[in-house]
């Protein structure tokens, strides 16, 4: 086996619509490894569905090329297909069929024989805490269930390569924590590589041994999850006063700090990032004690991964801004 | 082989699925049976009129139904791969290896059984009706149609693919469907038509399909009217088993 699994070089993709043209995806270039587990982060209509459906061959790139798996992405699409596995955003599954049905006609797809076929699902359904569910038709199972069997679906035919295109939406909290375990199992013991996106920050923080993070259409930045956050400028201060004045004085006062940002103001808070909060604040405490400030609330904390994309792009990446992505239904 | 393999295992599983929800596969039949029941009677006494072509009305009539089921039963069976295509389903079949001519072709076949087992319910009434044709000549008609249901369903799968919305679909099946039905006579023989309409027909493959059929159920097995009438559908069913499977093919938006 190669040490590198994929290996994108300039991929991009434009959608041609009646009156425009879209560049989705501008050129990218990234190396993931043998046994990595990477996660794509950025906001949907970001591009990362776009090139996750050109890296599994179901979209012609427009320009650059790839390799994956050890297979070119153009010259030998069938090798590719054979040795990945994915899990798309929409589902995989016909709600009248019955699950184990669905997932045994899957791996045989692959040329896996019907004994073999059945084994292997019933062994996922089992570590995907599907069992009892495989009679079922599909369009009965809850969102959560639905969405791990797509999951078991792409992992039948135990390819070394999967790729997972937003997992764990639609999972509650403790569905999440199992699939993740799940995929770090799968690179554990079986050296799988994953190739995941999402727009969750704390699935591509605890999750993701490196991170490439994607906004329109390009890559702004790479890394593990350490890195990126070492990346920001520190950490975030956030104070809270009785009165806006007070705010107004403090954030003076806040300033004049070594190696702090602007601070902002919004109403009676202020919050800016200093490089180290912890050794700030009692200096920061002192002054305002000699102006006579009353403070109602204070909140160091460590930059997370929002705090990373919220510096690289300008923008928030919160569940609360998502809106719809295109899903390229144009071209 | 691999594209063997392949199409069986989609074909079994589009067949599994119908047979499970077999309401379908009821409904589809139901249209040409009301023809043949409440509209069959009245056509008994214009096969006396001058220009009724040789046979008598069922043995007109009941071929003409069965390329009406053939047509219509085929067409619309893009709505259901539309609705797969939402699911994720196509997709998840499409990162596979298997071949991209198998999955379309295991659903066709899928269709084709369908369209033979009411292909014969349909006859099965007819005879009771009063239809008197050999048993060759009906498997050989049925044969036909079945065909010809392959080249429809090949075609419904592909645009369904290519406009991916049932709102989209809807009208384009109406408006090719119609014509094409009216154009062909299927219900009342294009020899009774003034010159002009009998013309146009001409232009209309499905034409030349139900006088083959209707030669076929007469015992005209070896008249050039059969004989056109399957090259005509060999031909139909090449060009879409062709254009399907290109788009099944093709790059998913």
């Amino acid at each position: 086996m190669t040490d590198t699994m994929i290996q994108s070089r300039g991929l991009r993709r434009v959608y041609k619509t009646r009156t425009s043209e879209v560049e989705a995806v501008r050129g990218v270039d990234f190396v993931v490894g043998s046994g990595e587990i990477v996660g794509f982060l950025g906001p949907n209509g970001a591009g990362k569905t776009t090139t996750l459906r050109m890296l599994t061959t179901l979209l012609e790139p427009t320009g650059g090329e790839a390799t994956v798996a050890g297979c070119d992405l153009r010259d030998d699409p069938v090798g590719v297909r054979r040795r990945i596995g994915y899990v798309s955003q929409s589902g995989s599954t016909d709600p009248e069929a019955l699950a184990g049905e669905e997932i045994v006609d899957h791996a045989r797809m692959y040329g896996i024989g019907k004994t073999q076929a059945m084994a292997n699902g019933r062994a996922l359904f089992d570590q995907l805490d599907l069992d009892g569910l495989w009679g079922r038709k599909c369009k009965t199972l809850s969102g959560g269930q639905r969405r791990r069997l797509d999951i078991a679906m792409g992992l039948v035919h135990k390819p070394g390569l999967v790729f997972l295109d937003e997992p764990s939406t639609g999972l509650d909290p403790q569905s999440r924590a199992n699939l993740w375990d799940h995929i770090r199992r799968l690179r554990d013991d079986m050296g799988t590589t994953v190739f995941l996106t999402t727009h969750y920050m704390d699935e591509a923080d605890l999750l993701c041994d490196r991170i490439l993070v994607i906004d329109d259409g390009a890559i702004v930045s790479r890394g593990t999850p350490e890195e990126l956050k070492r990346g920001v400028r520190g950490d975030a201060v956030s104070l809270t006063f009785p009165h806006p004045d007070e705010a107004t004085i403090v954030a003076e006062i806040a300033s004049r700090l070594d190696g702090a940002t602007e601070p902002i103001i919004e109403g009676a808070e202020v919050r800016f990032q200093v490089p180290d909060g912890a050794r700030a604040l009692p200096g920061l405490l002192r002054g305002m004690v000699d102006n006579d400030i009353d403070l109602s609330g204070v909140e160091v904390h460590r930059p997370t991964l929002d705090d990373v994309f919220l510096t690289l792009t300008g923008r928030s990446l919160r569940e609360d801004n998502i809106e719809p992505e295109p899903t390229g239904q144009a071209a | 082989m691999k594209f063997t393999h392949d199409t069986w295992l989609v074909f079994s599983r589009a067949m599994r699925l119908s047979v499970r929800n077999p309401v379908w596969v009821i409904i589809g039949i139901m249209q040409p049976i009301l023809y043949l029941t409440l509209f069959g009677p009245l056509l008994e006494p214009v096969a006396n009129t001058p220009g009724f072509p040789p046979g008598d009305a069922w043995q007109v009539f009941t071929p003409g139904l069965l390329v009406l089921l053939g047509l219509f039963g085929a067409a619309f069976v893009g709505f259901g791969l539309i609705a797969e295509w939402r699911a994720g389903v196509v997709d998840r079949m499409r990162v596979t290896p298997a071949a991209r001519g198998a999955l379309l072709m295991g659903r066709v076949l899928r269709d084709i059984v369908v369209i033979l087992v009411q292909g014969a319910l349909l006859v099965l009434t007819a005879i009771l009706m009063g239809l008197e044709a050999s048993l060759g000549s009906i498997l050989i008609g049925l044969g036909i149609v079945a065909l010809l249901g392959g080249s429809f369903s090949a075609v419904s799968y592909g645009l369904a693919l290519k406009l991916k919305s049932e709102d989209a679909f809807a009208p384009l099946l109406n408006g090719v469907l119609l014509p094409v039905m009216l154009l062909s006579g299927i219900l009342l023989p294009m020899t009774l038509a003034p010159g002009w309409l009998e013309t146009v027909s001409q232009f209309n493959p499905i034409t030349y399909v139900v006088d083959g059929v209707r030669a076929i159920f007469r015992g005209d097995l070896a008249s050039s009217e059969a004989g056109i009438g399957f090259a005509i559908t060999a031909v139909l069913i090449a060009l879409g088993v062709l254009y399907g499977t290109r788009m099944f093919r093709r790059e998913s938006a």
